[in-house]
């Protein structure tokens, strides 16, 4: 067993007790990562001599005892802004974008004295679900690295499933820390919309984007959580209601408890059935583990990727325009006119996922246009999360399948945007209704793990958590370790 | 073909909140280029933008006074267009739900009351400044980006330049009076867009228009408004076309010049804004801004004249701004007497604020002083005379005291018989020819006695005091 083997928890205790240094984790981090980055490529940026020095002082002015997180690692996706160190978003137009400011995820995870070990890969703004679109690098799948670790928090999945950082925090907009989380065989969560400040996170679609922590353990997860939730009055979509203590009852089973099982999200037909069936396997261990389980139905979900596509591309459209190589980012060179630069420096500096998305949204928000699709499109998300706030009133939970098929091949799917947006179809309408979801390891299909999503009320993630926990202490799947299979 | 003018107005006035509408920066004038900014002005990635209170609370004051309807049930959308003064390249501004709608003011044009309709009152973000220097660069500041505005939407109710100089007159005076902006064209707090058509008498449908811009003043406003009737009038009347066009109004010469034409209105994708949630304003919070507003100069003047019994005219000069209004009311407050307060207002210092170019509140004059002034004067403390003197020294250094600062000075009147007889009885003694004179009916001799009284008292005496004691002592002898 090595440092990195550690729960959280652990690492705390080791920390207080003096048996282990921040310094000597933050040590042993950096090794782990110069020992699999080659075959990874989790990182953008590492901070080794920052995170190190800050290792140093923690050490120096003793652990906290009362600060479970102090001292400890984590990484960040390249989406969320810190200050002096670059923040790309894997794109081109940000490629040396130095940030003035700290994202509020950022400054809460500093007050508590988390170290930040570097920036994680992503696709551009985070479009895309494999982690492909990104500007500079292809970031592999721990488990088989001919496959893709997921997107597009598929950075964020990757170092944690390989062991380079115990956390990581991704964003999730359409299923952007679920679908890596599932892809990677780890416990990834997005919190209820609101739940978590945004002040800081490169817009996509502001509407639905969160930001959640990518861990192995669900209690890892729930104590991230804490540490990152909160009211933020830079934000004014964050929640100004109370933020539990996500470990709070989390051991307390789920007996008595009523799971829904939406039977939309089931689909048999669905090419790689190794899925469905770790899934159904799992809904057998929540029935021995004493819940009850309920078909459900959430109508509406049909029609969640055409109304996502649209929402999140729409604010897209608009939130990415301000990258415009006037006052910072990327500037193309010899330009005649103001009209030139415009276009120059957008063309050279955006990628073609993040384009074909401004052009949908710039679209369907045109005038002659907005009514047939914008307006369709909220209106379908209003029955959609209608859907889900009306099973709610049944079911505590609901189950389903993260994904359709475990990780797909790198190169795989790259060329056909359509199938690559289908293939969120069963993540977006949790986006969309605002509710929280967390994915968590329940099998293997063809040797790659498999993630099943638990969706909850709005602001319910401790009954997430409660359920997740339970899960995982009958089962043993966040205990295997990728093999680096093909890696070198 | 006998044509109807048709006139709408878009002003744009801004908000004088401390900060800016979704920012924390100070939203005020003069700074350094850019130094009242911060990461949300610039439209940095990653920031949000979180609503102004206060600027919600001023636009519902104005929407209200405007006799507005306020829609509780508000929000706020994105309107995108590229621009290097618009940093995040979309205004944050009101498309469906402006912030007040269905209002009115009255107007008065040659006498007669109008009533102008008001479509819509909304809420909206400022932005940048670019400026073009002349070393071939281009220069962006954005201290003014995102300061908050209201965009006062008329409906096309005015029928000439005449009425559309009297309602922006209106509009200016009632915004200032909520106290929600200083409404200064030269300064830009207060802007105008003109659109204009004409349309043979008994038509229904508006004819093409013309959108006028660059209008600085009023009275550009009214003249770029006069030379459009005659431009569009002419097209018309040669059985010409015009095309729907954007004109811009030239200061020297008083023309009105072709910008561009419109081809189809701009498509500026309007949403709504995701990062500012539905805005509910609650029934109190407009019902408290409502009891909140000052009385407005239309109501103010007509109580001058109906309890006050001032002129007309002087209740038209009294409420041509809040703070000369606030300070006729506050001064009555203080127990003056309305009559004379209002002739010191309209005199000497209005007199003095126009030589000096200040504002009432700029100066060190307070109500109460100019009351405790006045009641001198009226129980005969101070003459007329002194009194000029006495509101100098109030106006340009100020006293919380008058009664003390007139002793202080020695410009009382000496009216005290016991102190003045001794006087009296010495001129008398030096001039009895004058008494003579005076006895012989000369009455002209009684000015030169007063005159060699008043010279022994510096001009301190009281002349009604003396001229009474001195015809009792002549009578005396």
């Amino acid at each position: 067993m090595t440092i990195l083997d550690h729960t959280l928890e652990e690492l705390h205790e080791l920390l207080v007790k003096g048996e282990l240094t921040s310094l000597q984790i933050m040590e042993s981090v950096y090794d782990r990562i110069e020992e699999t980055e080659a075959n990874v490529g989790a990182f953008l940026a590492l901070s080794k001599t920052e995170a190190l020095a800050k290792a140093r002082a923690m050490d120096e002015a003793g652990i906290d005892p009362n600060n479970i997180l102090s001292g400890l690692p984590i990484g960040i996706k390249d989406n969320i802004v810190t200050k002096g160190v670059t923040t790309t978003a894997a794109s081109k137009m940000l490629e040396d974008f130095v940030p003035v400011y700290d994202a509020t995820v950022v400054e809460k995870l500093n007050d508590i004295g988390m170290i930040s070990v570097g920036k994680l890969n992503m696709d551009e703004f985070a479009m895309g679900g494999s982690t492909e679109n990104s500007a500079f690098k292809v970031t592999a799948n721990p488990w088989d690295l001919s496959k893709v670790p997921g997107g597009s928090s598929g950075g964020s999945a990757a170092a944690v499933a390989a062991g380079q950082v115990p956390v990581s925090l991704g964003s999730d907009t359409g299923g952007s820390i679920r679908e890596p989380a599932a892809f990677t065989g780890i416990v990834g969560m997005k919190p209820t919309y609101g739940r978590v400040s945004r002040y800081g996170l490169i817009a996509f679609g502001s509407s639905l984007d969160q930001i959640g922590p990518f861990t192995r353990t669900v209690k890892d997860n729930a104590l991230v959580l804490n540490a990152i939730s909160g009211y933020d009055q830079r934000d004014s979509t964050s929640y100004d209601g109370e933020t539990p203590d996500f470990t709070q009852g989390i051991d307390q089973g789920v007996k008595g408890m009523r799971i829904g099982v939406p039977k939309e999200y089931f689909n048999e037909d669905a090419k790689e059935k190794g899925v469905i069936e770790s899934v159904r396997a799992a809904l057998k261990t929540y029935e021995e583990l004493g819940a009850e389980i309920v078909e459900v139905s959430l109508p509406h979900s049909k029609y969640g990727i055409p109304a996502y596509y649209i929402i999140a591309s729409s604010e897209a459209s608009s939130n990415l325009q301000r990258f415009d190589g006037i006052r910072y980012g990327y500037r193309a060179e010899n330009v005649q006119n103001l009209e030139e630069l415009y276009v120059k420096s957008r063309s050279e500096g955006f990628g073609l996922e993040v384009k074909r998305r401004i052009m949908l949204g710039t679209f369907s928000l045109s005038a002659g246009f907005y009514d047939a699709h914008f307006k369709k499109a909220a209106q379908a998300r209003t029955l959609i999360r209608q859907d889900f706030e009306k099973v709610f009133e049944e079911v505590d939970f609901l189950v389903a399948p993260t994904t359709t098929t475990t990780a797909f091949n790198i190169g795989g799917q790259i060329e056909d945007p359509l199938a690559m947006y289908m293939a969120d179809i069963l993540t977006v309408p949790v986006n969309l209704a605002g509710v929280p979801s967390v994915s968590i390891p329940c099998g293997f299909s063809n040797e790659m793990p498999v993630g099943m999503q638990l969706i909850g009320k709005h602001f319910d993630e401790q009954t997430l958590y409660r359920a997740a926990y339970a899960f995982e202490q009958s089962t043993d799947f966040h205990k295997q370790k990728p093999l680096f299979k093909g890696g070198k | 073909m006998n044509l109807e003018t048709i006139i709408g107005l878009e002003v744009h006035v801004e908000l004088k909140t401390d900060s800016k509408m979704f920012s924390p920066s100070p939203a005020h004038f003069g700074a350094e280029p850019n130094t009242n900014t911060n990461v949300i002005d610039w439209g940095y990635p990653g920031v949000l933008p979180v609503v102004n209170e206060r600027a919600i609370e001023f636009g519902m004051r104005a929407a209200l006074a405007l006799n507005c309807t306020i829609t509780q049930d508000t929000k706020f959308d994105r309107k995108n267009y590229f621009y290097p003064d618009n940093p995040k390249a979309y205004q944050i501004s009101q498309f469906d739900r402006p912030i007040g709608h269905d209002g009115w003011i009255d107007i008065e044009v040659n006498g007669k009351t109008k009533r102008i309709r008001i479509e819509r009152v909304h809420l909206e973000e400022d932005a940048g400044k670019n400026t073009h220097g002349t070393d071939g660069y281009s220069y962006v500041d954005l201290n003014r980006q995102g300061t908050p505005l209201i965009e006062i939407v008329s409906e096309a109710d005015m029928r000439s330049p005449e009425e559309a100089y009297a309602y922006l007159e209106a509009l200016k005076q009632i915004v200032q009076f909520t106290g929600v902006s200083d409404v200064k064209m030269e300064e830009g707090s207060m802007r105008c867009d003109a659109n204009i058509s004409l349309r043979p008498f008994g038509q229904e449908a508006f004819g093409t228009k013309a959108e006028l811009k660059n209008l600085n003043s009023f009275n550009y406003v009214r003249k770029g408004l006069v030379y459009e009737v005659e431009r569009q009038e002419k097209v018309l009347m040669a059985g010409g076309e015009l095309q729907q066009e954007t004109r811009r109004y030239d200061e020297s010469t008083g023309n009105t010049l072709l910008m561009r034409v419109k081809e189809g209105s701009s498509d500026y994708r309007y949403f709504p804004e995701p990062d500012i949630p539905r805005l509910i304003i609650e029934d109190e919070w407009v019902e408290s801004v409502r009891n909140a507003l000052p009385e407005m100069p239309k109501e103010r003047r007509a109580r001058y004249v109906s309890e006050l019994s001032i002129p007309e005219y002087d209740a038209e000069v009294l409420t041509s701004s809040r703070e000369l209004s606030d300070f006729f009311d506050q001064t009555l407050s203080f127990e003056a007497d309305a009559k004379q307060a209002s002739n010191w207002l309209m005199g000497e210092v209005s007199a003095y604020l126009n030589s000096e170019k200040l504002g009432i509140d700029e100066t060190a004059l307070t109500p109460k002083a100019l009351a405790e002034m006045i009641h001198l004067i009226a129980d005969g403390t101070i003459s007329s005379k002194i009194a000029k003197k006495v509101f100098r020294e109030l106006i340009v250094n100020g006293s919380d005291n008058v009664e003390s600062l007139v002793e202080e000075k020695g410009w009382a009147q000496l009216s005290d018989p016991s102190k003045l007889l001794p006087v009296i009885n010495e001129i008398l003694d030096q001039n009895e020819q004058s008494i003579e004179d005076y006895k012989n009916g000369r009455d002209r001799a009684i000015g030169f006695l007063v005159g060699q009284i008043m010279k022994q008292t510096r001009g301190q005496a009281n002349p009604g005091v003396v001229n009474q004691l001195l015809k009792e002592e002549i009578e005396k002898r």
